[in-house]
């Protein structure tokens, strides 16, 4: 265990394959159309972990994240486009469009960036906010080659061969996406956890003793923005492989605060925090749905609560999560476990845990730990795996 | 008779501030301000509030452009950009302490050592083992400041949750982690009690020696006790303008000073 303490790589390796493992059975067990929700939130979860690293680690809000989807969407679709008319297929023709949604989303994301380091808190947010709204303008003002309000029609194709003619097509899919939001939050577990993560906290904190301890803040931001957009245009390229078609509809002003609250509520600047947001993200439109029919309102009404309840639904758990636990789902997770911990003091190690105790409360704090969040995919169960003190961000408080 | 200022020809200064001019619209902050700071010793910079202190030391660190003055550090120009000072050899506290509250105090103090972190930022996002290496070497470094600070029972705590006294022992010591050759401290004792100040006066005292780097220290502080026991020199500062320099012993009985900013605490022997 104290091996996997002071040792990033083969740490993060070990959860990234145990949730690898799990998705992979959760994807035997579940029916398809569970496992195209699955595959929903994989495609999510890229987005969200890189909000919260950018939103909750540099401090820099973005509630532009959608559009950032959108052209990474938008390059896979055009991409691909052109790669099957040269007569790529399978595989290559998925990772070779994936990779240039990233880049493209990269390049935008470095001129927002660039914008960014020089604005702070809402004036950074106003511009962001501008990227959401001009995307359907682009769309529509380039129809010929985006296709309009229609957008364009992605080709994906079905499962290799090899998987056999029976394998379901959704099942695919979540390969696909889950295989990425493994990758994803791999590499952002290293940023987080590792000197990236520390100078982009550092930042956050205070700007002038950042520079001052040698962190060239400007670049810091910058470079935050990038990996945030290049996660984001990984997102969105997966939502055009999952609904096989990219349209501004999609990515809305709407969405982009989906994302941001997502995160909020997952809790800011955890990765643990990102997944959960990105299963609430597919799971709370669906319960607000049902919700609505429930209800006993006319339908003229609920006709109009149709797919609007679950922004207000959203909305309002929004404000009771940040009333109630600032650290949002995962804070509460790490507190329970502290807790539960604290009860049996002689089961863990005391040696650790001593100094621990009064870095305790403080809203936010357990958040922004990166020993909050690891690789875990969406399913939990990863995490419990690695049995540390929630608060001591050194792996070298073990003696060795 | 003031061997400490003076500039002796052939080995340069730690820092040598020649000319320095700043102003903020019509008011002048700095007035051609110019001083030595020998390597290896405690130059104190003192002077009434707005003296122009912290100008001075936001020049030095960047933050402000002088409109004339140079400065020099170890006999080459230094043309101050605030992120690269500590790879430089300079480091600063702050008056605000400046401790990020995200962090906990270790975490902190090894933020100090930005400037010696080797690992670049592809193996930490692969999470190479030069990386984790890089990482657990800084973290040893830091947890020995801990020690001589006696912080390791806060050590993953946040700052936020700590006594003013403790953070300012914390911000210390990450100031320390980038082993600066010029240490610059505003109000290093503000807020702080007699042993602690104690503390303060042994720190600074070992600074010279501590690295092996002959550090200098530049100070801005009120406390009169403190800067005449731990400086080797003074400049005075009054509307922008030094108005003295020399060590303690002559400051102490110079008449100007005294009447600028000492006053009535200081017996003057006229």
């Amino acid at each position: 265990m104290a091996y996997l303490r002071t040792h990033t790589l083969p740490r993060h390796l070990l959860l990234a394959v145990l949730a690898a493992l799990l998705l992979l059975l959760l994807t035997y067990l579940l029916p398809p159309y569970r496992n195209y929700q699955l595959a929903t939130a994989g495609a999510y979860v890229c987005a969200t972990a890189g909000l919260t690293v950018l939103v909750g680690l540099t401090g820099q809000l973005s509630l532009g994240h959608g559009a950032l989807m959108a052209t990474g969407a938008y390059a896979y679709a055009l991409v691909s486009d052109k790669l099957v008319d040269g007569g790529t297929t399978g595989i290559p023709l998925l990772v070779v469009s994936l990779v240039a949604a990233i880049l493209a989303t990269m390049v935008v994301g470095f001129v927002l960036g660039l914008a960014g380091a020089r604005l702070h808190g809402p004036y950074l947010a106003g511009l962001t906010l501008t990227l959401v709204i001009v995307v359907p303008a682009i769309t529509t003002t380039f129809a010929g080659t985006l296709g309009g309000d229609q957008g364009l029609s992605v080709t994906v194709d079905p499962p290799p061969v090899g998987l056999g003619a029976a394998f379901p097509f959704e099942r695919w899919q979540a390969w696909i996406t889950l295989t990425a939001a493994i990758l994803t939050v791999f590499v952002l577990a290293n940023v987080v956890h590792g000197r990236p993560g520390r100078q982009m906290r550092a930042i956050r904190d205070d700007e002038v003793a950042a520079r001052l301890s040698g962190i060239d803040v400007a670049r810091t931001k910058v470079g935050a923005f990038v990996l945030s957009a290049a996660t984001a245009g990984l997102g969105g390229g997966l939502l055009a492989v999952l609904t096989q078609s990219v349209a501004p509809g999609a990515f809305s002003l709407t969405f982009s605060l989906f994302l941001l609250m997502a995160v909020v509520i997952g809790g800011l600047g955890s990765l643990a925090g990102a997944v959960w947001g990105a299963i609430l993200i597919v799971v709370l439109p669906d319960l607000a749905d049902s919700l609505a029919e429930a209800m006993p309102v006319s339908s003229n009404l609920a006709e109009r609560l149709d797919g609007n309840l679950a922004i207000g639904v959203f909305g309002l758990i929004v404000i009771g999560v940040m009333l109630a636990v600032p650290g949002g789902i995962q804070g509460l997770l790490v507190a329970l476990v502290r807790r539960l911990r604290g009860r049996r003091p002689a089961a863990s190690g005391p040696a650790d845990v001593g100094p621990a105790g009064p870095a305790a409360p403080g809203p936010g704090v357990d958040a922004d730990r990166p020993d909050a969040s690891g690789p875990s995919g969406p399913e939990p169960a990863a995490d419990p795996a690695r049995p540390r003190t929630p608060s001591s961000g050194s792996p070298s408080t073990t003696t060795e | 008779m003031n061997a400490v200022m003076q500039r002796t020809d052939g080995v340069p200064p730690r820092l040598r501030v020649e000319g320095v001019t700043v102003r903020f619209g019509g008011l002048m902050a700095l007035e051609d301000v110019s001083f030595d700071v020998p390597a290896g010793q405690v130059v104190g910079v003192i002077g009434p509030n707005g003296a122009g202190k912290t100008t001075l030391f936001n020049v030095v660190c960047g933050f402000v452009r002088p409109a004339t003055g140079t400065l020099e550090l170890d006999g080459e120009r230094l043309r101050p950009v605030p992120h690269r000072l500590a790879a430089q050899g300079v480091a600063r506290t702050l008056q605000g302490l400046g401790l990020f509250d995200g962090q906990t105090v270790l975490e902190n103090v090894v933020t100090g050592a930005t400037n010696r972190a080797r690992a670049g930022y592809g193996s930490a996002l692969l999470a190479l083992p030069r990386a984790d290496r890089d990482e657990r070497e800084l973290r040893d470094r830091a947890r020995e400041l801990l020690t001589e600070f006696r912080l390791n029972d806060v050590a993953d705590a946040s700052p936020a949750t700590l006594p003013y006294a403790v953070r300012k022992r914390a911000a210390l010591a990450r100031a320390l982690m980038a082993e600066p050759r010029l240490l610059l401290l505003d109000e290093p004792a503000g807020g702080l009690g007699q042993d602690d100040i104690d503390d303060l006066v042994r720190v600074i005292g070992s600074m010279p020696t501590r690295t092996g780097a002959d550090c200098s220290v530049m100070l801005v502080e009120h406390h009169v006790d403190l800067v005449m026991q731990v400086c080797d020199a003074l400049v005075v500062l009054d509307f922008g303008r030094v108005i003295a320099r020399g060590t303690p012993d002559e400051i102490r009985k110079d008449e100007r000073v005294a009447e600028a900013y000492l006053g009535a605490d200081v017996e003057v022997e006229s």
